[in-house]
């Protein structure tokens, strides 16, 4: 099920949020009202976190992490790392990165499996990513973008690309991916997928301009919710077409 | 992972659009056409109705601040004014194209179709065509509400002669009727001596001193009073004015030239007589019928006056005439033209108050031989008995001063000849007829009735009410008249559909058939 929220009448949620299959990092805003919307969707789950990195709130954008680990940029501060230690389930592995593209958010997209990267993101760090996320690293583009975080979102189900990837460049993802991709948008049209929306394998967060055809397609292509078509005509469709035939 | 393999493998695939879920092109805004065209109006902030300011005196529009710009409907100009009255056409909007559609004239609205584009939603182009209404308001502009309140000119011509009687200033005003040199001028005023003619615009004013010019030998004179300027803008605000002196002398006058002048002339006699006056100051010498034409420069380089006017002129009684053939006259060497249209005869006269109380009778050489019969009355200029104060003739011998200068033929009394004409002319001011009935002004239709020459650059009308007289007293005598062919129908359309102005146009064009 994806869900509709703002963050202080900002719709560029993947700004402001982290999410994972194992937790969820939140940025400390005026109000409890975006974190709510969080902790409602997911506190059975998985932590919810209240954090910032290096004193910001673009938590969304400084770090990226799956349900292996979490890296944070250099800048993170002892205190702020020691915090989200503390509120990590004890399997997730966090570690600092020094690395000179510090919105690690914006240069590396992952899921749980396999990462895109910047195509100048440091050999060390490419590293990290794969030791630590326990990902394979694919440097890549996205319809031309480098900034590969900022223009997908990929979970373990799909993953939505920049509108104007073409047929081939999605393709060729999806091939490296091994998961489904489809070109969308959130937020009314916005071409900044990464920014304008988080997800996990059973739950995603869009800005609250996203409209419903926008939703059905993540929703669809990530496999939420209800609309992921059922078992009778998936699995059982061939034997069932063969029982008649 | 599967292929499709049917789909387009190059270029960029179809997304769904973020609105309403059709399959379309990724751009810019990731919207179908139709979903845009309904969150966005690119024409926000556009009026779609303004209004225009027109005078209908001078028929302009207002272009803010103050400009006046003439334009007719549906044209180029007019458009430009349109758009500049549209506000928000301005950096964000393109404007691709516009247009007028047809509207009646008289409904004040005019239509303007635009087509602008716009780019909204980071880059998308959206264009869209709408109509602006423009209503069109009267209001007079600054220059023709000061023309009516008649109290405005920048430029002003002084028109000038210093002379006991109007018969040149008349003439020009006929001159300056029959060619329209009045039609800029804000105001005309008579004064004493002459006229003023007040303009808006200095060139107006110039082009009248050109015409000037050209019609009488005069000279002028510039001024110019500084009313108001800015030296931090160096804008300078002048009136001007010109002031026209026109030569003080008229037709039908005795003139004392200079010596110097009169050889200069092809030896002619001093003492002459002005028989026109048009560019040029045309004299003859009543002795030898000789004739010769002082241009404007030439007199204001050795000027002379007038020996005697009209008012000195007294009656004669012509008692004997005999005409002097050619082979008679005296030859003199490196003399000028002869008048052929003139003849040169002796004539004896008799005053006309002392005829029959004295028989002191006259002879003189005079030029209207062709003319006078015995028992003709003429007037003429009695040398011996008038006080004549000129530097010229004071220098020449007593002896060779004729007694007599016969000037022209006295027709019957002046009274009877006006009521008889069967002509009118125009007037630059209608209301002021008070002025025309004057002896001058009887003189000057008295001299256009006698001489062809100076009536071919007059515009001579028809008086209604006179022609419908029935002319039977027949006491005919020879007073020259102007034929019927010579005048003008004056077309007067009494109550026109479009009032005042169209029976003016159709007045106009009686004088262009002309």
């Amino acid at each position: 099920m994806a869900v509709r929220a703002q963050f202080e009448g900002n719709n560029e949620i993947g700004v402001f949020a982290k999410l994972t299959n194992a937790y969820c990092l939140v940025a400390i805003g005026g109000s409890e009202n975006f974190y709510s919307i969080f902790e409602g969707e997911l506190s059975e789950e998985i932590p919810v976190i209240h954090t910032s990195i290096a004193g910001c709130r673009i938590i969304g954008r400084m770090c990226v992490g799956n349900r292996h680990g979490l890296l944070v940029p250099n800048t993170t501060t002892d205190q702020e790392l020691q915090h989200i230690r503390n509120s990590l389930p004890d399997s997730v592995m966090i570690r600092r990165v020094e690395e000179r593209l510090s919105a690690l958010g914006n240069v590396v997209a992952c899921n749980d499996y396999v990462a895109l990267a910047h195509p100048d993101l440091d050999r060390e760090t490419e590293e990290i990513l794969a030791d630590v996320l326990k990902v394979e690293v694919f440097r890549q583009t996205v319809a031309d973008n480098v900034l590969v975080g900022s223009y997908c979102s990929l979970s373990n189900q799909g993953g939505v690309v920049h509108s104007k990837t073409s047929v081939d460049a999605q393709d060729e993802l999806s091939s490296l991916l091994q998961v489904p991709l489809v070109a969308g948008t959130v937020n009314r049209g916005s071409d900044v997928i990464g920014g304008g929306m988080v997800v996990n394998d059973w739950t995603a967060f869009c800005g609250l301009d996203t409209t419903s055809t926008e939703l059905s397609v993540i929703e669809s292509v990530f496999k939420l919710g209800d609309s992921h078509p059922s078992a009778i005509t998936t699995k059982m469709r061939d034997s069932l077409i063969d029982s008649m035939s | 992972m599967e292929y499709m393999c049917d789909r387009p493998t190059s270029g960029p695939g179809m997304i769904l659009c973020c609105q309403c879920g059709t399959q379309i092109e990724p751009n810019p805004a990731n919207m179908c056409v139709a979903c845009l065209r309904s969150e966005v109006d690119i024409t926000e902030g556009i009026p779609k109705q303004a209004s225009l300011f027109f005078c209908r005196n001078c028929e302009r529009y207002l272009q803010p601040p103050n400009l006046w710009v003439k334009a007719s409907l549906e044209s180029r100009e007019l458009l430009s004014v349109c758009l500049k009255r549209i506000k928000g056409l301005n950096k964000l909007v393109r404007l691709v194209d516009a247009g007028f559609i047809w509207t009646e004239p008289h409904s004040k609205r005019i239509k303007v179709k635009l087509t602008i584009q716009k780019e909204v939603m980071n880059g998308a182009l959206l264009q869209q065509v709408f109509v602006v209404e423009f209503v069109v308001h009267n209001q007079m502009c600054d220059g023709c509400h000061r023309v009516e309140a008649k109290d405005f000119w920048r430029a002003c011509v002084q028109i000038r002669q210093k002379t006991t009687h109007r018969k040149t200033l008349f003439y020009l005003e006929q001159m300056i009727l029959k060619y329209k040199a009045h039609v800029n001028t804000s105001s005309i005023t008579q004064v004493t001596d002459g006229l003023d003619f007040f303009y808006g615009q200095k060139q107006d004013a110039r082009k009248m001193m050109e015409f000037l010019q050209s019609i009488v030998p005069c000279r002028y004179k510039t001024g110019e009073e500084l009313v108001s300027h800015d030296p931090k803008c160096n804008v300078f605000n002048y009136k001007h004015t010109y002031s026209v002196e026109i030569v003080p002398i008229c037709k039908d006058e005795v003139v004392c030239l200079p010596p110097k002048l009169a050889q200069h002339l092809g030896n002619i006699g001093q003492l002459c007589v002005v028989y026109r006056v048009t560019q040029a100051i045309h004299i003859i010498d009543p002795n030898t019928c000789q004739i010769a034409e002082v241009p404007g420069p030439i007199f204001w380089r050795s000027p002379f006056n007038a020996v005697c006017g009209r008012n000195q002129m007294t009656e004669f009684i012509v008692m004997e005439i005999e005409i002097i053939s050619d082979k008679d006259k005296r030859h003199v060497a490196g003399r000028g033209t002869v008048s052929q249209k003139h003849v040169l005869a002796g004539v004896w006269v008799v005053k006309a108050s002392e005829l029959g109380v004295t028989d002191q009778q006259f002879h003189c050489h005079t030029y209207l031989g062709h003319l006078l019969r015995p028992g003709d009355t003429v007037l003429g200029f009695d040398m011996r008995a008038a006080n004549v104060n000129d530097a010229y003739v004071d220098k020449i011998r007593a002896d060779r001063l004729p007694d007599v200068i016969l000037i022209k033929k006295m027709y019957t009394d002046s009274t009877k000849r006006a009521r008889k004409r069967k002509w009118q002319l125009k007037h630059l001011d209608e209301g002021a007829q008070a002025t025309m009935e004057t002896r001058d002004y009887n003189e000057f239709l008295e001299d256009l009735e006698e001489d062809v020459e100076y009536r071919q650059n007059i515009n001579i009308y028809k008086d209604p009410s006179k022609l419908a007289v029935d002319t039977d007293d027949t006491d005919d005598e020879d007073a020259p008249k102007i034929s019927l062919a010579e005048m003008l129908d004056d077309l007067h359309i009494a109550e026109d559909a479009t009032g005042g102005e169209g029976a003016d146009m159709m007045g106009e064009g009686a004088d262009m058939m002309e």
